[in-house]
Order: C-alpha cells, then structure tokens, then sequence
C-alpha cells in the first residue's frame, strides 16, 4: 500500500527530507559535493556499475545475509515469532560494509586516489580498511581517541589492513570530533580524496547515498521472510546511532503502512542523566556536518557530547532521514540504556549463542520489554547489524571481570 | 550593504581586517583586544562567534573558540562585545564570522535584529553557501546588512556566478584548499583567481587563511584588495594567557606591524 505519496521518493533535489538534510558545508566542498552526487546518480542507473557491486557483495561480503528465526528468545519472551537479519556475519562483521563496498566502487570511478573515513565503534573504519586493501587504494581514518582505548581489537584489525589511523584528541575525543577532523582533511585535499562517510548522514548526497547501499538489507528481507511465512513482517527494529543499519532494513517497507517500525537510541545513564546519545528523544534541529537534523545541544546553540557504552551509537546527531521519519510519526524511536544494553547482549549469548555488538544490543534490550504486547501470530525483524567480538573488553569491564 | 562597507572600500587602499574569537580569553580582554587593533588602524574587525564544532577553522581557532565557549560565551555575549565597540568607533566595520548552527538555534530573525541594534555590518558563515542562505539572506537584506560570500580555490565559473548573484559588501577570498591557520597561501593561484573574479563583480576582494604575518599582507596586498589575519593574532592570546598585559601588548606590537604590510 502507497501513502503520503511515499516515503521512498525522498529526498528532493536538494537533498532535503521535509525540512531536515541539505547541504551545509564550506564553499571549498560544494563543487566536490555536487560532482559526487552527479556520479552518484549516473551509476545508479547504471547496470555495469550495479553487477560490479553485486559481485563484491555476492563474493567477497558474503550477501545475502541469513535471515534466521531465533526460536529460543522467541519461545522464552513469549510473544511474537522474533527473526534476526544478520548483517552480523558480513566480512568484518557488520553492516558497514555495504555501504563501503558502494562508495569505493564510486570513488575509484571517479579516479580518487586517497580515502579517508570516520569512525567510532571501528566497523565502519575496519570496513573501509577492508575495501581499500582490497582495492589498493591509501586509507585514513580519523577516530578519537576515546574509541581507540575502547575499541583496541578493531585498531589493530585496521592496522593489519594498512590503514593509517589518525587519533583524535579534540571534544569528546569520539567520533563527533572524528567526523570533524575527517571534513578538515578533506577540505585541505579536496581534488584527490573520497570522503567514505559511513552513516546515512552528511551533505546530500550521502544521506541518501548510504540509504540506498544499505537498503539491499530490507530488500533481502521482503524475499526471505515471505519464503519462511509466506507474510510480511508486523515489526522491524534496528538500534540507530546515525542510522544507516536502520535505515537499511526499514527503507524497503517505509510505504507498507501496516509494518510498525521501531528504532532504538542509545540512552547512555539514562535521559535525565544528561549523558545519552538520544538525538531525536532528547536532542533539537540543528546544523552539524552538512545536514540538517535533531542534534544533542545547548540552549546557546553548542553541539553536546554524546554518551554510549556503544562506541558506535555515541554520536550526539542522526541522519536527517530519521528526524523527517520521527516527526512524521512513520518510525517509533525509543531508547535502551547501557545497562539495559549490558544484560540484552548476555541474554542473547546464551539464548542463541550469538555474542551481538552492543550496538543491536540496545535494540534487543526494546525487544525483549515490549515482546509481550504483540501476539504469537505477529513476527519481528530485528537487525543484528554487528556481532560482539570487538565489544568483550567493555562488557569484561563493566561487569568488573578480568580477562 | 552596509554603509560602513561602502565607506571603507571608497578609496583604493589596501585594507587589512582582522580575526578574533568574542570572548576569548574573556569578554573583557576582548574587547581591549579589538580596542587595540582599532587604534593600529585596523580597516575592519571581524569577530567570531564561537562554535564546539569549528570545522573550517586548524587547532589554533579550534581552541580559541573552546576557551570562550568554557567561559559560557552566547551570542548575547558577542552583541555585547559590538555594541561596546560601537560606543568607541561608529565607522569601522564589524562582521560577524561563524558556523550557522549558532544562528539557528538563536532564531534567524532575531539574530539579524539584535545584529542590526548592536552595530554589526556584515556576516561570514562558514558553513552556509548560497543553496541554502536563502533565509538568513532575506533578513540581512531587509536591515541593509551584508551577507559576506566565500570564494575558494575549487569554486568553478558556475558557482562563480551564483555566489555572486546577490553578493554584497565585499568577497571573501579562501587562499587555500584548507583549514585556518596552516599552509601559506600560492600567489600564482591568487592572482589567477582574482583575475577572474573581478571580470564577473565590482566588489572589493580581501583575502583570508594562511596569511600570517606582515610580509604576507604585504604579498597578498600586491593581487587583492586587503588581507584578513586571523590565527596568527588568536596564537598570541593563546601564548600569553598568564598575562593579559603581556597580551595586550604584543597585539598591538603585531597588528601595528600588520598594518604597515598594507602600504604598498
């Protein structure tokens, strides 16, 4: 069923979401910008460039990802038949990677010879290693320096791939600040390099760019869960920190008005703490990073940091897709907070032996309060958009064990 | 535009305009700062309005702009840094230079306004080209304030052309691909891209980034209309925040020098 004109049409030609998106960035970028979003809407039309991004996800990413009915959750919560998309078991472990593998295809079209990236849990750092190793091209990546002591495997798994990390020591030292220091690079070499920014977030194009690399997420579903029920899910629901693992599943469905859709932010030590990353339940519009949208700040207009036991959903902005969604009420936003995210991901160890990110963790940590409300007849897709590996240090540490 | 814009630009000597961030070290000393550089004969004060996320500007204006925003600097802070300003020169021209988000949260409307009331002539926003100015644009308009466009090594003919449909005041020139405060600007390039800016637009063109000291004003000064020095001054507040005299004092050393870069 088709409402609102659909939702699937957006953005406009100016990269605007109702009025969230845009291109907010120097003078220096724009004539860039605009030609990565020239090349971006030739190659996608363009057949060549879309079997070659086929082949890559098909062979080297590992696509299509199982969709996998997680019987035991759904038998112990006693609700809805729960399914998990794992994007989890991608090569490096997570979602990032569709979105990377896009973008260095695009930027190798467009003869960059230099890639630089953000990140903050790392997978999308290790991600866009990855497909500069395999592609042969130099690699930096800006993190802070904050998530470099909390995500020490996925350094050293960057260093492996040849990536040149560069730490962050400004702001919250995170991956706000990492972002930051990322557009000064890319300013300061503007004519070589190719920004793989790795949420749907940005200057338009990327917003919608990254949407529609992830969006083979919510494609793979609608085939394999009408193969497994022959129906259509009633929920999805995907943790967002800028929301391209949500973005991924539920763009597909956005114009089937019977699906409900649930996103869940980071909560930190709880809303009223002050230390969350809940941009949308507790943040208000503003501009950071070349869009427009919900931002942590404050009541003089200053970006706030961000808090997450999740070094990936620890980012004090969202993309502007998802403020468009929020206020046209199309997508429930809630939140979990690191605690509740903490016992979410030991329950899904030992109830399915998937050890999950914490990132899904805080969307699970929903699942599992709100599973009674819904019936046996009613089934849930979650993204399982990363897998725990990279997390074990911090949860070791939060449960006061030495490893 | 601006009145005090035309007024500056009238006659055909090189200007030299200079950058601080309001409020850094504090609200007081920057007044005196700027104080100091209007008596060097400083052509025309541009004052930032500090932002957390500052991601055009190198560690330099990086800090400067944490030191005043830790000091809880607004921008009711800066209106009151121009009005004091106004009260001791009513000719020079102020602009405000900054990152939008600050202005939209404070309300475009009731920024222009309290621009207007408090003696502002122009703004630069970093951040805000003109696919998307077009809000903040039509306020400035109504109040005869100058919206100041950024030109960069990478603008091509056709966004030439837009960012000078509706330019006022003067251009601002970005010498470099880059950030504040880091590599010097290629003279060659310059030359070459003022050229070609003034076939298209009459207006003055200063130059900014990466101009440092007196001898590079005196460079720029040779191909555009003024050079704008902004790290160099914010790096002596930073070296000296132990002593605002001492602080003081090498300002109004600098600038002087700065100043006599122009006469060429």
């Amino acid at each position: 069923m088709q409402y609102k004109n659909s939702y699937k049409q957006l953005p406009n030609e100016k990269g605007y979401f109702g009025q969230f998106g845009g291109r907010y960035v120097s003078e220096t970028l724009m004539p860039l910008i605009l030609e990565v979003e020239k090349e971006y809407n030739i190659i996608k039309e363009d057949k060549k460039f879309q079997s070659d991004l086929k082949y890559y996800l098909d062979t080297y990413v590992g696509r299509p990802s199982p969709l996998f009915f997680a019987e035991r959750i759904t038998e112990n919560l006693g609700g809805p038949k729960i399914y998990f998309k794992r994007d989890e078991l991608n090569h490096t472990g997570a979602h990032k990677i569709n979105n990377c593998m896009g973008q260095i295809l695009l930027a190798k079209k467009m003869g960059k010879k230099r890639i630089i990236a953000e990140t903050g849990a790392g997978q999308h750092g290790v991600a866009t290693a990855t497909v500069c190793a395999l592609f042969g091209l130099p690699c930096i990546i800006y993190m802070g320096e904050k998530d470099i002591k909390r995500q020490s495997p996925n350094v050293f798994r960057m260093k492996l791939l040849g990536a040149e990390i560069r730490s962050v020591s400004t702001g919250s030292k995170s991956l706000k600040d990492a972002m930051n220091e990322a557009l000064r690079d890319w300013v300061t070499n503007v004519r070589d390099t190719f920004y793989i920014i790795g949420t749907a977030a940005g200057p338009h194009p990327y917003p919608a760019m990254v949407r529609d690399f992830q969006s083979i997420i919510g494609k793979e579903v609608r085939e394999q869960i009408i193969k497994a029920e022959n129906k259509l899910p009633n929920l999805l629901m995907a943790c967002i920190g800028g929301g391209s693992n949500a973005l991924g599943l539920f763009h597909e469905f956005l114009d089937d008005k019977e699906i409900e859709m649930i996103a869940v932010e980071a909560a930190g030590h709880g809303l009223g703490s002050g230390k969350h990353a809940a941009s949308l339940t507790g943040g208000k519009p503003g501009i950071l990073h070349g869009n427009k949208t919900y931002l942590l700040q404050s009541d003089n207009g200053q970006i706030e940091e961000a808090h997450s036991i999740s070094a990936g959903l620890d980012y004090p902005g969202i993309g502007p897709e998802h403020s468009y969604l929020f206020e046209e009420k199309r997508v429930s936003y809630m939140y979990a907070t690191d605690n509740e995210a903490i016992d979410a991901f030991q329950y899904c160890c030992k109830h399915e032996g998937i050890i999950p990110a914490l990132e899904p963790s805080h969307a699970l940590a929903v699942l599992i309060k709100i599973a009674k409300n819904y019936n046996k007849d009613n089934i849930v897709v979650m993204n399982m958009c990363g897998r725990g590996d990279k997390d074990i240090f911090t949860v070791a540490d939060e449960l006061n064990i030495k490893i | 535009m601006s009145l005090r814009i035309k007024k500056v630009f009238q006659n055909n000597s090189k200007k030299l305009a200079t950058f601080t961030t309001g409020g850094d070290p504090d609200i007081q000393t920057s007044i005196k700062i700027i104080e100091t550089i209007i008596s060097n004969k400083t052509d025309i004060i541009e004052i930032g309005m500090p932002f957390s996320d500052p991601m055009a500007d190198g560690p330099t204006i990086q800090l400067s702009s944490n030191r005043s925003i830790n000091n809880g600097t607004n921008l009711n802070d800066i209106f009151s840094i121009t009005n004091q300003i106004r009260k001791i020169n009513n000719e020079i021209p102020i602009i405000l230079m900054g990152y939008y988000n600050v202005i939209y949260y404070f309300g475009v409307k009731k920024f222009v306004d309290e621009c207007k009331k408090n003696g502002v002539d122009g703004l630069i926003i970093v951040d805000l080209q003109p696919e998307e100015d077009a809000e903040l644009f039509n306020e400035l308009k109504k109040n005869s304030i100058s919206l100041i466009r950024l030109i960069t090594p990478t603008t091509n003919e056709s966004r030439l052309k837009l960012i000078l449909n509706n330019a006022s005041g003067f251009l601002y020139y970005v010498t470099i691909t880059g950030i504040t405060g880091q590599h010097s600007a290629n003279l060659k390039e310059l030359e070459k891209s003022i050229k070609s800016i003034k076939i298209h637009s009459n207006l003055p063109v200063m130059a900014g980034f990466g101009i440092k000291d007196a001898n590079d004003v005196k460079e720029i000064c040779s191909i555009a209309d003024g050079a704008v020095v902004g790290s160099s001054i914010v790096n002596i507040i930073e070296k000296n925040l132990n002593s605002k005299d001492k602080m003081l004092k090498s300002i109004d050393v600098f600038t002087k020098n700065l100043k006599l870069g122009t006469k060429i």
